[in-house]
Order: C-alpha cells, then sequence, then structure tokens
C-alpha cells in the first residue's frame, strides 16, 4: 500500500528538461565539459566556414548536362563531364554496339552478389551457381559461341576493374589456402617455400609484381609465345592477392584448438581428409570477415594498373581528362570516380563488420 | 590373405610398401615438389637466355656504371644526367627514403590524432573522425594521388597570382614556396645541441625509470625533454647573436627564387599517402585504447593516480603493446605505396628503376633491384618487430 502510493509520486516527478529528449542529448553528447563544448563550438564553426561554399559549388553554380563551353562560363562544379562521356568512362574500347555484353555482365554479377550477401543462401548450391554465372560472364565478355569475339585488349572500364578484381579474389583464394596449409606443414621444403613466397611477396609493393608482368614476364616465354596484356597483369594480382590471402587463412588455421587435429587423425582420416573435412571448414568460417577486408584492397588495388597503361576505369577517366574539350575539370571527375569506389567499399566493409558480428558467435 | 601378410610386416618394418610409410612418402612428395620448382626455373630460365641473346640484351649490373643521360626532377644530392645510373638510382632511394620517413613522422601524429578524437566524448567530433576515416580508408590512394595532384596544377594559380596565406608562404601551381632562415654559422651548432638534447632526454628517461621503480616517486621526464630540446638550440642561438636574417622567396620573372620550394608532385604524394595511411593508423589506436580493459584504468584512478598518471603508467604501456605491430605494419605499407610516386612524376625509387629500364632494356636486373630495395625496407621492419616483441613480452606475467 505504502509501496503504491510511493511510486505514484515518483511518476508525478519528471526530469528536469536538460536532461531528456533534445536539449538533454546535446548537453550530453556536446557539452559535457567546457572543453568538449569549445571543441563543439570550434568544429561548429569550421564546418559553417566550410560546407556553405562547398555545397554552392557542387549544387548550387553546378551543371549536370551541358556542353563543355557552358561549362568553362560557370564557377560552380561541372559534373557534366561524367555523364556526357558515361559511355567511354564505363566501357572504354569495348565496340559501342556490344557495350550491353559488359553491362549485361555486370548486372548478372551484382545480382549473384546481392543473392551472396543473404547468408540464408550459403549451401551447396552457391558454388555451382558462382561457377556457372563466372562462366556466363566470361562468355559474355568475350564472346564466342554465337557471339563477335571481342579481344581483352579491348576490355576496359568498370567491367575491367570489376574482372581484375573478381577474379583476383577467385584464383588468389586457393592459391592463398595451398600456401598457408604449406606454411602450417611440418614437411620443411614445402614450408621453407611457402615462408619464402609469402614474406617475398608481402615485402614487395603490387606496383613491382605488375612491372614484372609487363615488362619481364615475356622474356621468360619461349620465342612466338605471347600471352596478352590483361591476363599478364591478372596473374600479378593473383600472385600478389595470395600471399595476403595465405596470411589471413594461416590466422583462421592457427585458431583450431588442437583437438581438432588429433580427432581428425584418431578418425583415421588421412590429410587432405582432415584438412578438408574437418579444419578448413572451421578456418575459413572464421577468416569471412578478414578475406571481405581483402577483396576491399585489392578492388582498390586493382587502380594501379593504370600505371601499366591498362584502361580501367581510372584511367578511361584520366584519358577523358586529357580530350582538350574537358581538360580541367579534373576535381569533378575524380570526385565522382571517388563517390563509386566509396560506394563499392564502404557496401563491402558494411557487410564484413555485420557478418564479423553474426559469426561471431562465442568462444 | 592379408591377415596372414599383417603379422610379417609388423616384424619386419622394411617390409612396410613406400607408399603407405608416412616417414618415406613425405621425403618423395618433398622431393618431387622440389624437382617441379627447380625444373620450371630452369626452363624459364634457359627460355629468358634464348630471348636475352636474340634481342641482344646486355646482362649484370655494369649500366650501373654507364651515363644516365636523364634528368631527375628533384634530389637530395647533386646529381646531373652525367652522372652515373648507379647514382640516379640513389638519388631515386633517397628520394623514396624521405617521402617515406616525412610522411611516416605525420602519419603517426595524425592517426592518434584521429584515434582519440574517434574515441571522444563529443558526438560532434567522434562522427567527424569516423567520416574521415570512412572517406579516406574506402578510396584508392593512386585515385587521392591524382586528386591532390590535379588539386594543385587546376585550382592553384600561376606563380604570378600565388596564393600568399601567410607572409613568406606562397601557394601556386609551381608549388609550396616558403621562406626560412639565411645560412649562417649558428645553425650547425644548433643542431649538435638538438642531438645533445635529445640524448640527454634519453639519459634522464633511464635515470627517472629506475628512480620510479625503487622509490615510486615519478619524474616529468616529457615535460624535461621537450624543454631541453628547445632550450638547448635557443641558448646556442642566442650565444651566436641572435641572427634573424631570413631568406624570402622573390618572384622573378615566371618563378619564385629564394626560400625553399616544395614541389607539388612531391606534395601530393605526401598529402594523399598521409591521409589514406592515418586513416588506418587511427583505427589501430582506437582499437589499441580500447583493449585496455575498464577495469585498469579504474584501478589506477582508485589507487590515486592522477589523469595524466593514468594515461602514461596504465594506459598507453598496454595500449601500445597492441598498436606498435599494426602500426609498423601501416608504417610499410606507407613506403610500399610511395612507390606510386610513379603515376604522377615524382622521381622515387621505382620511378627511376622504371626509366633506367626503358633506357636499357635490362628489365630483369632493374626489377630484381626494385624487389631487393622494398625487402631491405620489410627486413629491417621485421628485425624491429623481432626486438620489440621481445622487449614486450619480457613485461609480460
Amino acid at each position: 500500500m505504502t509501496q503504491q502510493a510511493s511510486t505514484t509520486t515518483r511518476e508525478h516527478l519528471k526530469p528536469p528538461v536538460t536532461h531528456v529528449g533534445v536539449l538533454g542529448w546535446i548537453r550530453k553528447n556536446l557539452f559535457n565539459s567546457w572543453f568538449n563544448s569549445l571543441l563543439t563550438v570550434l568544429v561548429l564553426y569550421g564546418l559553417l566556414v566550410t560546407i556553405p561554399p562547398l555545397f554552392k559549388w557542387a549544387f548550387v553554380d553546378s551543371l549536370w548536362y551541358s556542353s563543355p563551353q557552358a561549362c568553362r562560363e560557370i564557377d560552380g562544379a561541372c559534373w557534366s563531364i561524367i555523364p556526357k562521356n558515361a559511355r567511354f568512362i564505363f566501357f572504354g574500347f569495348y565496340p559501342e554496339d556490344q557495350q550491353w555484353r559488359p553491362l549485361t555482365a555486370m548486372i548478372l554479377l551484382f545480382a549473384l552478389v546481392f543473392y551472396t550477401q543473404n547468408r540464408r543462401s550459403w549451401n551447396r548450391a552457391l558454388f555451382p551457381i558462382w561457377t556457372f554465372g563466372l562462366v556466363v560472364m566470361g562468355w559474355l565478355m568475350h564472346g564466342g559461341l554465337g557471339l563477335p569475339v571481342v579481344e581483352t585488349a579491348k576490355w576496359s572500364g568498370l567491367p575491367l576493374t570489376l574482372t581484375l578484381s573478381l577474379f583476383g579474389m577467385v584464383g588468389a583464394y586457393p592459391l592463398g589456402v595451398l600456401l598457408a596449409l604449406g606454411r602450417r606443414s611440418k614437411l620443411p621444403v614445402i614450408h621453407s617455400m611457402s615462408v619464402i613466397y609469402i614474406e617475398l611477396i608481402r615485402g614487395v609493393p603490387l606496383i613491382s609484381l605488375l612491372f614484372m608482368s609487363s615488362i619481364m614476364f615475356p622474356l621468360f616465354l619461349p620465342e612466338g609465345v605471347t600471352i596478352d596484356k590483361v591476363l599478364r597483369a591478372q596473374v600479378a594480382i593473383i600472385l600478389f592477392t595470395a600471399a595476403y590471402i595465405a596470411e589471413v587463412v594461416r590466422g583462421g588455421l592457427q585458431a583450431i584448438p588442437k583437438g581438432q587435429y588429433e580427432a581428425a587423425d584418431s578418425l583415421g582420416l588421412n590429410y587432405p581428409q582432415a584438412m578438408r573435412l574437418i579444419v578448413l571448414p572451421q578456418a575459413l568460417k572464421i577468416v569471412i570477415p578478414p578475406s571481405v577486408g581483402i577483396l576491399i584492397s585489392a578492388f582498390k588495388d586493382t587502380s594501379l594498373v593504370v600505371i601499366i597503361a591498362l584502361y580501367d576505369v581510372l584511367k578511361t577517366t584520366k584519358v577523358t581528362l586529357s580530350n582538350p574539350l574537358w581538360m580541367g575539370f579534373s576535381s569533378e571527375a575524380y570526385l565522382a570516380l571517388a563517390l563509386l569506389y566509396f560506394i563499392f567499399c564502404y557496401a563491402m566493409s558494411r557487410y564484413s563488420r555485420k557478418l564479423e558480428k553474426a559469426l561471431h558467435t562465442g568462444h | 590373405m592379408g591377415k596372414a601378410a599383417a603379422p610379417d610386416a609388423e616384424s619386419t618394418p622394411s617390409a612396410i610398401p613406400l607408399w603407405r610409410d608416412p616417414k618415406k612418402r613425405a621425403i618423395v612428395f618433398q622431393i618431387v615438389v622440389l624437382l617441379l620448382v627447380l625444373g620450371t626455373a630452369y626452363v624459364l630460365f634457359s627460355n629468358t637466355q634464348a630471348n636475352l641473346s636474340r634481342q641482344s640484351i646486355a646482362t649484370g649490373f655494369g649500366f650501373l656504371q654507364t651515363e644516365s643521360g636523364f634528368e631527375i626532377g628533384e634530389s637530395v644530392i647533386p646529381y646531373s644526367s652525367a652522372d652515373t645510373y648507379g647514382r640516379a638510382l640513389l638519388a631515386g632511394a633517397l628520394n623514396t627514403i624521405k617521402v617515406s620517413f616525412i610522411g611516416i613522422v605525420l602519419m603517426t601524429i595524425l592517426g592518434v590524432f584521429v584515434g582519440i578524437a574517434r574515441l571522444s566524448r563529443n558526438w560532434l567530433v567522434s562522427r567527424m573522425a569516423a567520416v574521415f576515416i570512412e572517406v579516406m580508408q574506402n578510396i584508392p590512394v593512386l585515385l587521392q594521388l591524382f586528386f591532390w595532384y590535379a588539386i594543385f596544377y587546376e585550382a592553384f594559380p600561376s606563380p604570378r597570382q600565388a596564393l600568399n596565406p601567410l607572409p613568406g608562404l606562397f601557394l601556386c601551381n609551381r608549388g609550396l614556396i616558403m621562406a626560412v632562415p639565411a645560412d649562417n654559422a649558428a645553425h650547425q651548432p644548433m643542431f649538435i645541441a638538438l642531438i645533445a638534447a635529445l640524448a640527454l632526454w634519453w639519459v634522464i628517461r633511464r635515470w627517472a625509470k629506475g628512480r620510479q621503480e625503487r622509490t615510486g616517486r615519478s619524474f616529468p621526464v616529457v615535460r624535461t625533454g621537450l624543454g631541453l630540446c628547445l632550450l638547448l638550440p635557443a641558448l646556442v642561438w642566442l650565444a651566436y647573436g641572435a641572427p634573424t636574417a631570413l631568406d624570402i622567396p622573390e618572384l622573378q620573372g615566371f618563378n619564385f627564387h629564394g626560400g625553399i620550394t616544395v614541389s607539388p608532385e612531391f606534395s601530393a604524394l605526401l598529402l594523399g599517402l598521409v591521409l589514406y595511411t592515418s586513416a588506418f593508423v587511427a583505427e589501430i589506436v582506437r582499437a589499441g585504447i580500447q583493449a585496455v580493459s575498464r577495469g585498469q584504468i579504474e584501478a589506477a584512478m582508485s589507487i590515486g593516480l592522477r589523469p595524466g598518471q593514468v594515461l602514461h603508467l596504465v594506459v598507453m604501456p598496454q595500449a601500445l603493446r597492441v598498436i606498435v605491430p599494426p602500426l609498423t605494419s601501416q608504417m610499410l605499407n606507407l613506403t610500399k605505396n610511395s612507390s606510386l610516386a610513379i603515376a604522377i612524376g615524382f622521381a622515387d625509387f621505382v620511378s627511376v628503376a622504371n626509366t633506367t629500364i626503358n633506357q636499357t632494356g635490362q628489365a630483369i636486373e632493374g626489377v630484381a633491384l626494385i624487389m631487393a630495395v622494398y625487402l631491405c625496407f620489410s627486413l629491417s621492419t621485421s628485425v624491429f618487430m623481432n626486438w620489440y616483441n621481445k622487449k614486450t613480452a619480457l613485461v609480460e606475467r
């Protein structure tokens, strides 16, 4: 009875206005000490000085779909450079009448990625679906079987960027797993060769491997045999990414308790069986989030092929900028391209963080 | 029949067939792998030999002694096109070291700053830091380099209309031009005084640590050290009559003369590398500080340490153990990424080596040199890491 009375009086006593709602939030998060109040004021002043002129440049004074001549007369941003050159920036030298093919391939890729990001679709069917998808994409890009063949030398723009990073990852993963197993192996020859490979590759910049593929590799081949430039760059990216994947997978292998290895041995499984059935399924599950991290850096790193004169999306943008008509609008073009890269990478990193939480079942 | 054979095999180990004995199988397997690798290497080597002799490309490092015939945009050591390839490559390597060193210092400062800002209790500051980290991490560093380089070339005016934000500082499409103190006899002794102050700082640090472990009394090492670093050179400067003459850049014709010029290539490279890598450093610093458990901080406060002491004596030593290993790998990343200088025309080692390859055609030697130089950086970093891990492992329980 008395207790009930006290709760009713408590209900009438509301917290002070300055501690709840918007005011309370502002007080708690922005003005919780004299130092933080000062910081807030300084940051707000900084934003007030920089944001309005930038906003005016990017959205008020800007042109979105105009001729380059019209752009020269305004003070704002000339975003027109992207839509007016979209075909070249995104598809490069791919024959114009065939550009529906890379477009379809990219849509197919995004559909596959969208399908895969849902964890409920992670089952046995996933592997054949992806294999089929990759084959169809390769067929669309390259042609044959009824479609006119387009040489890889003409693959450029966004499809090339995506191809290099996607096949880079697909090719590097098995190699990386093998290298990780090799590094954990008790056989001295296998162990030392894996260590040398991994440390050598991780010690040098990607650009040196790309140089190797573009200027040194042709010397390795017998007379008359040539391998095209895109494929060589692709191999360099695969070899480079594999070393990083190996280290990530090794972390996963080390996280598997020794008892699992011993249990596999005591069941009488041989090495390949123990790895395939017991160890790798657990280890690879642990390393999914960091693998997405590697995919992100592989995606960003494909931009380095600019230096060996492959026409990825960064190079096609640069070529557009060297056109006298559109010269001088670099900031706009690079910002737009940065937004494109940002969307891809940010989506992947958010997804990797989400996965990390979902897969962290606690040990 | 199988049953009858089994006891036989057990009594005489030599009867185990080769493919059933794990030890022998391992040896055979390793020999096969080794032969495969050596065989591939031999095929590639003989192909290369044939190709080189057919295209009559010289081999060996003899070209290092011959005249290079190309200019380098900027160099730490005196260099002209009459010098040898060896000297050109040395100038390139020094440029790489210069940009990496300055970049690593700036990256660490900015990264620690942003990492702490990310943990700020001020919502606005923490959000701003998060936006900075996400934006910088998710845009390829090469694109960032192109962007800053384009800003220098397109947004900044020509030397005649150079921006002059501070007296003696000019910004134009030729780079950043600054006034510097004019050459003076006092500079060398001042530098020696600075070195002496650093040495003294180190001695004081050791002494203070020893005293604290014996008696528990602490000593303001950092403040004393910073004070010494300012005081000693300042005293020398006063002793030389306090020279204040400045070498102020002046516009003559189309360009500035005097002062020091930081080229747009160098500035863009440094800016891009520092901004990109510091975002990763900020995440490392944040994770390191968060790894120190709350109980440690509460325990430190409950034994009466002041907030500064909590940070200095309890949080930092533990956080650093988590921070330093990934931080060194970011330093190495910055060094490796400095090879992108070639894309914006800064003469770093890779860029000079590439020119050398184009002129001499000796691709194998050139690529081998690039790899060797970067491997040196990586190996020295891992030597440092091993030393550091050993040192911190001693502290561990």
